[in-house]
């Protein structure tokens, strides 16, 4: 059988052709190269980051339910340690602190959490990095956690001044540690990591204890539980059991922070494994119809003499779909090493963001497996139209070159009959539309290249107005103090007289269960008062929206996950005080980009709550210049739970986001010029090889290389206006709908596309249109112009 | 103008003095041209004769600024193409020769008209391009693609486009080789009629010896070298030929 064997003749020629198409394969290679290669980084990234947590959580028993409490003692956990559900527990106290880092002028907070005296918990258990976890009886020392460690320098040994429960005290670093529920750490009330503001500590139980005036009880209670139990019966048992000791409610994982925007990054990776590859596999696809339609029309009479040779239909087909499954697999591996490449660095960026042990590679095999048939799959069926024809052609038709091309006097031309056209321009214009098929498949492919590098600019506008929107139009203040309980708003007078404070104005935060039905959502109330001048909520043209005198403002993405709207009534459980239910009309609906919150009067949730006028949250305007005796005053404030000031929460998220988006931008980037590269320049080589011969001609009758090379990328340039403005369409929508497949609950970035991001995608189109222009340039100059003579196409 | 004093009236056009071309084909060596030494004149019209691979092909090339000599002068007027670069060369294409292929070379997404104002639009004293498709006696045919015309039309369309922008040379390499006889008569009717009434310099290479008595001079080649010439007393009408 002639087919068999690697060197029959028509493996040499299947070898030989693809050396001599090697510039092509290539493009075609690196478009579906790209691809693979964003489909695998986010598979491994996937795979990787689900199975690093599932391990760290297997590894440190990451609790299934959380409780909190106001103040519970050590013998109930007695009762709960008897439900058959709980397979592990842990009570806990947890605190928080004021920190004074040396050589660090800025205010900064901190969460406080026991471990026991034999050192690990049951239930979340930390990972020690460096050092040992506190010794009993050693009040002074503490576990810091590795974001904090890393953010000030710190090292084992090291002394820092705390103010826990309004008093001064000494904290010695014995550990750096991890801990399952701290995978991403964000300050109580903020919105974004600030890992120089914000820490967590471990301290001894004991210690924390008495520091906090907590002898012999918790107010946290955590807990894994045995396989089989549902949480929600748990959650019930737990709020029965522990509500005469002041539970604000018990929650799951789901409801935990860290993991829920774990949870979000990993449904946003899924969707990043899907619609990039779709976008690259199709153009690929595309430029293989294109490429090995081409070759094969050229081929005409060599099929036709093979097939007189006796060389079955079958052969042929298999023939040339071996060209095609080698072009796919030089991409396929390309694209898995690439994809592995880029999985690892960008799992150390993630790193960055989440305090994991260590990151687990993982990728399963059969992934790559399935990806692999799927790849050489759609790139043989993109293939497919060519092969048919090249099989299906009668050997005595296949010998006799293929017609003249039939060219019409184009619409364009009738309808613009006034213009004059140069007859190069009109060769541009007849040839694009003699192929309207090719002609668009090529613009969509630039269409495609254009929204690729659009999609990564886009998102860095999106968040920066997501940030500073809620910077500059919602949260306007300088400086928020949060208090450990509410104080009398009459307090904030006090505050008002401070030297260096302009202005103050309070605010008041409640936990809440909000119940719509069987719906229900974990969240806080806010209270504003209605003369606010430093806090807003907006609406989605982002203009400040007046609070109704009653019943409840709802965040849109809040308002959808309840199911309810303008006038229907919620009822509001409120996990402070006297932890009373209330039926609350929803009076509107807001806009908000960043978390998801329920506003109301300050004095209407006041009433609600059976209080007099208390706030637990004072907003701050301040005179830059004496900020730093502000910020000493109020970390000696005993009632001062913690200080966040604006400008660093915005200077740190910028850091670490932009240094992310950067390296998204230039990977986005990278991939559009890519697909550019390939569409363009496979354009260019396919009408070189069509209109060789005339502009060979051409040349010959006085035109010059400049002249000739006009018609060539003239084409080009036209595909490029049409393409790009289509991309930008196209980019668009695809902005759109990623920016509704990645709303979560702590975010819902907000679509916005600057005209920088309109320019910088055609701009890197047309690079790489240029950088396959300019090889074709030089090709044009090779052209032989006395064998076109002699030549009979 | 007399098409038999052009020829011997006219100062020359053309001076070629041991032309040499030799092509490197691999390991072999190729000497096409062998020392040719040749003049043409204003206004004649010469039939080159030869076999396949009698260099008569090369030696065309050379005249019309595709090809340089490896050795040898070639003059053009005052022109020296074997020392011309791409842009000199590119330039003489354009301002002086006119060519007709064998096989047309026409641009398929151009009409007959458009075909010719491809040439004209670069030229600095054209004749429009109805009046040199009227002239092959095309006007007719003057707004169809190439795909709607016959061989022998396409051929005549060529002959337009060449002498269109008024050219001093004619160069026309083997233009009735892909047609019947009484289609090739049609296309060398169109081209003694050209060279008549323009007066412009005319060689047609051929190995078709039927040609021959339509030209003013005949030159023959072989293996690389001249290897005779004769001058027609009368020029015989292309009507009367056939092969």
């Amino acid at each position: 059988m002639a087919t068999k064997g690697l060197h029959t003749v028509l493996n040499i020629k299947l070898r030989r052709e693809l050396w001599q198409m090697r510039g092509q394969v290539l493009a075609i290679a690196l478009v579906i190269a790209g691809g693979v290669g964003v489909c695998v980084m986010s598979l491994v990234n996937y795979s990787s980051l689900l199975a690093t947590r599932a391990q760290y959580y297997d590894q440190h028993q990451f609790a299934d339910v959380f409780a909190p409490v106001k103040r519970a003692p050590r013998h109930a956990l007695k009762e709960i340690g008897s439900l058959p559900a709980i397979a592990r527990y842990e009570g806990r106290v947890e605190g928080a602190a004021k920190l004074e880092m040396p050589g660090f002028p800025d205010p900064v907070s901190t969460r406080l959490v026991s471990i026991p005296p034999e050192g690990q918990p049951e239930v979340n258990r930390l990972f020690i990095r460096q050092g040992r976890l506190p010794g009993t009886g050693r009040s002074q020392e503490v576990a810091v956690i590795g974001s904090f460690a890393e953010a000030h320098e710190l090292e084992l040994g090291d002394q820092f001044q705390a103010i826990i429960n309004g008093r001064r005290q000494a904290l010695t670093v014995t550990g750096i540690v991890e801990s399952p529920e701290f995978i991403y750490v964000i300050p109580p009330g903020g919105m974004l990591p600030d890992y120089q503001r914000y820490g967590v500590l471990w301290m001894n139980r004991e210690a924390l204890e008495s520091a906090m005036d907590m002898r012999g009880a918790f107010n946290s209670l955590v807990l894994t539980l045995r396989p089989g139990y549902s949480v929600a019966s748990v959650v019930d048992a737990l709020d029965r059991i522990l509500a005469r000791y002041g539970a604000t409610g018990a929650f799951g994982r789901d409801d935990q922070f860290s993991h829920r925007f774990l949870s979000d990054e990993l449904n946003q990776l899924k969707t990043m494994a899907t619609v990039f590859p779709l976008i690259f596999m199709s153009v690929a696809m595309f430029l293989l119809n294109v490429v090995i339609g081409r070759l094969i029309s050229t081929q005409r009479d060599i099929v036709a003499v093979l097939k007189a040779f006796g060389y079955s239909n079958r052969q042929i087909a298999w023939h040339y779909s071996k060209l095609v499954i080698v072009i796919a697999v030089i991409g396929l591996l390309a694209g898995l090493a690439l994809g592995l490449w880029l999985g690892r660095s960008l799992g150390e960026l993630y790193m960055d963001y989440y305090r994991f042990p260590g990151l687990l590679f993982r990728i399963d095999p059969l992934w790559l497996l399935l990806l692999g048939i799927l790849t050489i799959a759609v790139a043989w069926l993109g293939a497919w139209r060519a092969i048919r024809q090249a099989a299906s052609l009668p050997p005595a038709e296949a010998m006799r070159p293929e017609g003249p091309a039939r060219y019409r006097v184009t619409v364009v031309e009738k309808l613009l009959s006034g213009i004059r056209f140069s007859q190069p321009s009109r060769m541009i214009v007849r040839q694009l539309s003699r192929r309207p098929v090719r002609t668009l498949l090529s613009m969509s492919g630039v269409a495609m290249a254009t929204a690729i590098v659009m999609v990564g600019n886009f998102q860095f506008d999106s968040v920066s107005l997501m940030v500073h929107t809620q910077f500059a139009r919602v949260q306007q203040q300088d400086l928020a103090a949060t208090f450990i309980d509410p104080v009398n708003s009459t307090a904030l007078y006090g505050l008002q007289r401070q030297a260096g404070i302009r202005y103050v104005e309070g605010r008041r935060s409640v936990p809440a269960r909000l119940v719509a039905g069987h719906r229900e959502w974990r969240s806080a109330v806010t209270g504003i008062p209605s003369d606010a001048r430093l806090q807003f909520v907006i609406d989605s043209d982002l203009q400040p929206v007046l609070l109704p005198r009653e019943g409840l403002l709802l965040t849109d993405y809040l308002a959808e996950e309840l199911g309810v709207g303008p006038g229907d009534v919620l009822q509001l459980e409120l996990l402070e005080g006297d932890r009373r239910t209330v039926m609350v009309p929803v009076a509107g609906i807001t806009s908000e980009f960043l978390g998801v919150g329920a506003y109301m009067d300050l004095d209407a949730l006041n009433r609600e709550l059976g209080d007099g006028s208390l706030v637990n949250q004072a907003m701050i305007n301040l005179d830059p210049d004496r900020a730093s005796e502000v910020y000493n005053s109020l970390r000696e404030t005993p009632g001062v739970l913690g200080l966040s000031i604006r400008q660093a929460m915005l200077d740190s998220f910028y850091d670490t986001l932009a240094r992310t988006f950067l390296t998204f931008n230039f990977f986005n980037s990278l991939m559009g010029g890519i697909i550019a590269f390939g569409v363009v320049y496979n354009t260019i080589r396919i009408s070189l090889a069509e209109k060789g011969r005339e502009l060979a001609s051409l040349r010959v009758l006085g035109y010059t290389h400049n002249e000739v090379a006009h018609i060539l990328l003239g084409e080009v340039a036209l595909l490029l206006l049409l393409g790009i403005p289509l991309g930008w369409l196209i980019g668009q929508g695809l902005a759109l709908m990623i920016v509704t497949a990645m709303q979560t609950e702590l975010y819902r970035v907000p679509l916005t596309i600057t005209t920088q991001t309109l320019g910088m995608s055609a701009l890197v189109v047309v690079v790489s249109a240029i950088a396959s222009g300019v090889i074709a340039w030089w090709r044009l100059k090779a052209l032989d112009l006395v064998a076109v003579l002699k030549t009979r196409e | 103008m007399e098409p038999g004093k052009a020829a011997r009236t006219g100062s020359a056009v053309f001076q070629t003095r041991g032309l040499t071309k030799t092509y490197d084909q691999g390991e072999v060596q190729v000497h096409a041209l062998r020392g040719v030494d040749l003049d043409l004149y204003g206004g004649e019209l010469v039939v080159i004769l030869g076999a396949s691979g009698s260099g008569k092909s090369t030696l065309l090339n050379i005249l019309g600024g595709l090809d340089v000599p490896s050795s040898g002068e070639v003059r053009y007027r005052d022109i020296d193409l074997s020392a011309a670069g791409d842009r000199e060369l590119t330039r003489y294409r354009r301002e002086h020769v006119g060519f007709v292929f064998q096989f047309y070379n026409l641009i398929p997404s151009l009409t007959a008209r458009e075909n010719v104002a491809a040439v004209t639009e670069i030229a600095s004293d054209p004749m429009s391009p109805e009046e040199a498709l009227e002239l092959v006696g095309l006007k007719s045919r003057i707004d169809h693609f190439p795909a709607q015309l016959s061989g022998g039309e396409q051929q005549r369309v060529a002959i337009a486009r060449a002498i269109a922008k008024r050219p001093e040379v004619l160069l026309c390499d083997e233009p009735t080789g892909a047609l019947d006889s009484a289609t090739g008569v049609l296309v060398l009717e169109a081209l003694e009629k050209a060279n008549r009434e323009t007066g412009t310099t005319t060689v047609i290479i051929t190995h078709n010896a039927s040609i021959a008595g339509m030209g003013d001079r005949v030159i023959t080649l072989s293996d690389g070298n001249i290897s005779g010439e004769r001058h027609n007393e009368r020029r015989q009408d292309p009507r009367t030929l056939s092969w």
